[in-house]
C-alpha cells in the first residue's frame, strides 16, 4: 500500500491510525444532535409517509386478468407464415435450423412437384419442428430466413403438461398469426434493412 | 334462566358454551386479523396483499391454516421432545386466559364475560407473563443456538418491558379506583353539564403512551420484534417449528394483539362508549382501529438495535411510567382535598 512507504527511521508508519468514536465523523448538515421534539416528529414523519402510500393507487399488475404491454418486437412463440395464395412462405432452405445456437429446429425439405405445390420456390418443409423446451427465444432463426416465414409472435404463456406437448409441430406452427401482428409483418421487405439495434448481430 | 343459572350444573353448561363461543370468536377475529395485517401491509407498500382465495381474499386463512394442518409435525433430533411440543401449547393457552377476564359490550347494559374478577386486569397481566415461559422454553428445547439467543432476548424484553406496561396503568387504578375492568369502563365523571363515561385516555396520555410502546413490545411486534428476528437469528424460538406447533406461536401472537388492542380500548377509549354508536359496533371499531394503528407502526419502523430496546425500556419508559404515577396519584390527592 502507498501509505506505508518506510520513513526515515526505516519503520513503516501505522498505515490508519485509530480513530475515537467521533474523530473524523463529518458534522451532521442538520446542527448539532436532534431533540427529543425533533425525533418524534421524525416518527411522525414516516407515520405520515406510510399512511400516504395507504391511500396512494396500487401499482400491482394483476397478472392472469392484467398483463403488461409487450414490445412490437417481443420475442415469443414461433409461427410459419403464408403468402395470401394460402402457399407457405417457407421454402425448406434449413438456414433457420443452421442459425439456431441450440439445434432446437428440425427442418426436412422436399422437392415441389406441379401436382403439389406447398411453396412458390423449388422446395418446402416436409417436416418442420421446434423443440420449444430448448428454444432460447434468441430471434436468429427470424433473422435468418431469406423470405421471412418464420417469426417469433407475442405469446409468452407456453407452459404445457408433457414434454411431448413442447415439440411444435408444423401444423401447430401454420396456425394464423394473431392478425395485428401479420398486420403489422404484411408488406415489409423480405429482407429487413440491418438498421442497428434490428437483431443482435446487425451493425457490428 | 336465573334458576338454570343458579343450578349447580346449569351453571357449568352456560360457563362451558360461554366459553366455546368465546373462542370460536376470538378464533375467527385473530383469523381476519392476519388477514388484515397482510392486506394492510399490502396497501401500506402500493401491493394488494392476499385477494385470490375467496372474494377479497377473506377465505386465505382458511387454505393457509389447512396447509400448514398437513405439514409433517416435525421433530428435530435431540430436542427436549416434552419441552418442545409443549411450549407452543402454553403460549395459546396463557393467550386465551386472558379472554377469559376481558368483557365485551354487546349492547347499553349487556356485558358478556366469562369470569367477572375483581382483579381482572392483573389476571390479564399474569396471564400474558406466562407467554415469556412458552419462548424461552421453545427456544430452550430447540437445542438451536438461534432458538436460545432468541428466547433470551425474549425474556430480557418481555421482563423489561412488563414493569413499564404495569406501571402505565397504575394512573387509571388510582383515578377510578378498582382493578375489574368494568368499573374502569364504567368510570363517568360530571363535567358541569356533561355527566356520563369517558375515555380515560383524556386523563392520562402520557399512560396511554407508555402502554401502547410497551404493549408491542410485550406482544413481540415490530419494531420490537427482536426475538423472532428474521436476518439475525433466523427466525429466533420459532426457527425448528413447522406444522401445527407453529401454527400455535402464530396465533398466540395474533391473539395477544387483540388482547392488548382490546384491553387498551377498555382501559383508554371507553370501551363500549361512543356517542350514539351501538355498543358492540363502538368496540369493535376501537379494537380495529388499535389493530390497524399497531400494523401501521410495523409497516413504517425498523427493527431497534437490541441495545436501543433495553435503553428505551429501562431509561425512557419506566422512569416516565414511575413520574406519571406520582405525579396523577398528587393530582388525585389534591384533587380530592
Amino acid at each position: 500500500m502507498a501509505d506505508e512507504e518506510p520513513t526515515a527511521n526505516g519503520k513503516p508508519e501505522h498505515p490508519a491510525p485509530l480513530r475515537g468514536p467521533d474523530e473524523g465523523v463529518p458534522p451532521n448538515p442538520e446542527g448539532p444532535r436532534s431533540s427529543v421534539a425533533a425525533d418524534i416528529g421524525a416518527l411522525a414523519t414516516g407515520l405520515k409517509t406510510t399512511l400516504g402510500e395507504f391511500f396512494s393507487p396500487m401499482v400491482t399488475t394483476e397478472y392472469p386478468e392484467d398483463k403488461s404491454p409487450r414490445s412490437e418486437r417481443y420475442r415469443g412463440r414461433h409461427y410459419l407464415r403464408r403468402y395470401e395464395n394460402g402457399l407457405e412462405r417457407c421454402i425448406g432452405c434449413e438456414l433457420c435450423a443452421a442459425a439456431c445456437p441450440v439445434g432446437c429446429i428440425l427442418v426436412i425439405a422436399a422437392e415441389n412437384t406441379d401436382e403439389d405445390r406447398v411453396s412458390p420456390g423449388e422446395r418446402y418443409a416436409k417436416t418442420y419442428e421446434i423443440n420449444m423446451l430448448r428454444c432460447i427465444f434468441c430471434g436468429y432463426c427470424e433473422d435468418a430466413c431469406p423470405v421471412q416465414a418464420i417469426v417469433l409472435g407475442p405469446e409468452y404463456e407456453l407452459s404445457d403438461t408433457s414434454r411431448e406437448k413442447f415439440i411444435y409441430t408444423k401444423e401447430k406452427l401454420l396456425e394464423p398469426l394473431p392478425p395485428d401482428v401479420e398486420a403489422r409483418l404484411h408488406g415489409a421487405p423480405p429482407h429487413p434493412p440491418a438498421s442497428p439495434g434490428t437483431s443482435p448481430r446487425a451493425g457490428k | 334462566m336465573s334458576d338454570f343459572y343458579n343450578n349447580a350444573i346449569g351453571h357449568w353448561v352456560i360457563v362451558a358454551v360461554a366459553i366455546l363461543a368465546l373462542v370460536f370468536v376470538v378464533l375467527t377475529a385473530t383469523a381476519y386479523t392476519v388477514w388484515f395485517e397482510r392486506v394492510a401491509l399490502g396497501h401500506i407498500q402500493r401491493r394488494p396483499g392476499p385477494n385470490r382465495v375467496g372474494p377479497y381474499g377473506l377465505m386465505q386463512l382458511a387454505a393457509d391454516g389447512i396447509k400448514l394442518a398437513f405439514k409433517e409435525s416435525f421433530l428435530p433430533a435431540r430436542t427436549e421432545r416434552a419441552l418442545f411440543v409443549f411450549a407452543p401449547a402454553i403460549a395459546v393457552g396463557a393467550a386465551f386466559l386472558s379472554w377469559a377476564v376481558i368483557p365485551i359490550g354487546l349492547w347499553y347494559n349487556v356485558q358478556y364475560w366469562i369470569a367477572d374478577v375483581n382483579i381482572g386486569i392483573l389476571l390479564v397481566f399474569a396471564f400474558s407473563s406466562l407467554n415469556v415461559y412458552a419462548i424461552v422454553i421453545g427456544g430452550w428445547a430447540s437445542n438451536n443456538k438461534y432458538s436460545l439467543l432468541g428466547g433470551l432476548r425474549s425474556a430480557a424484553q418481555l421482563i423489561s418491558y412488563e414493569m413499564a406496561l404495569g406501571l402505565s396503568l397504575v394512573p387509571t387504578f388510582i383515578i377510578v379506583g378498582s382493578l375489574r375492568l368494568r368499573d374502569i369502563v364504567d368510570y363517568t365523571v360530571t363535567w358541569g353539564p356533561y355527566h356520563g363515561p369517558i375515555p380515560l385516555i383524556l386523563l392520562t396520555p402520557i399512560g396511554f403512551v407508555i402502554y401502547l410502546i410497551a404493549a408491542v413490545a410485550e406482544t413481540n411486534r415490530a419494531p420490537f420484534d427482536l426475538p423472532e428476528a428474521e436476518q439475525e437469528l433466523i427466525g429466533g424460538f420459532l426457527t425448528e417449528y413447522s406444522g401445527l406447533k407453529f401454527v400455535m406461536y402464530y396465533l398466540a401472537e395474533y391473539v395477544n394483539m387483540i388482547t392488548v388492542s382490546a384491553l387498551a380500548a377498555l382501559l383508554f377509549f371507553g370501551g363500549w362508549y361512543l356517542w350514539f354508536v351501538p355498543p358492540v359496533l363502538a368496540f369493535l371499531l376501537k379494537v380495529i382501529l388499535l389493530l390497524f394503528l399497531y400494523i401501521w407502526l410495523r409497516g413504517t419502523f425498523p427493527r431497534l438495535r437490541y441495545d436501543m430496546l433495553m435503553r428505551l425500556g429501562w431509561k425512557v419508559l419506566l422512569p416516565l411510567a414511575i413520574v406519571n404515577v406520582i405525579v396523577t396519584g398528587t393530582i388525585v390527592v389534591a384533587a380530592q382535598g
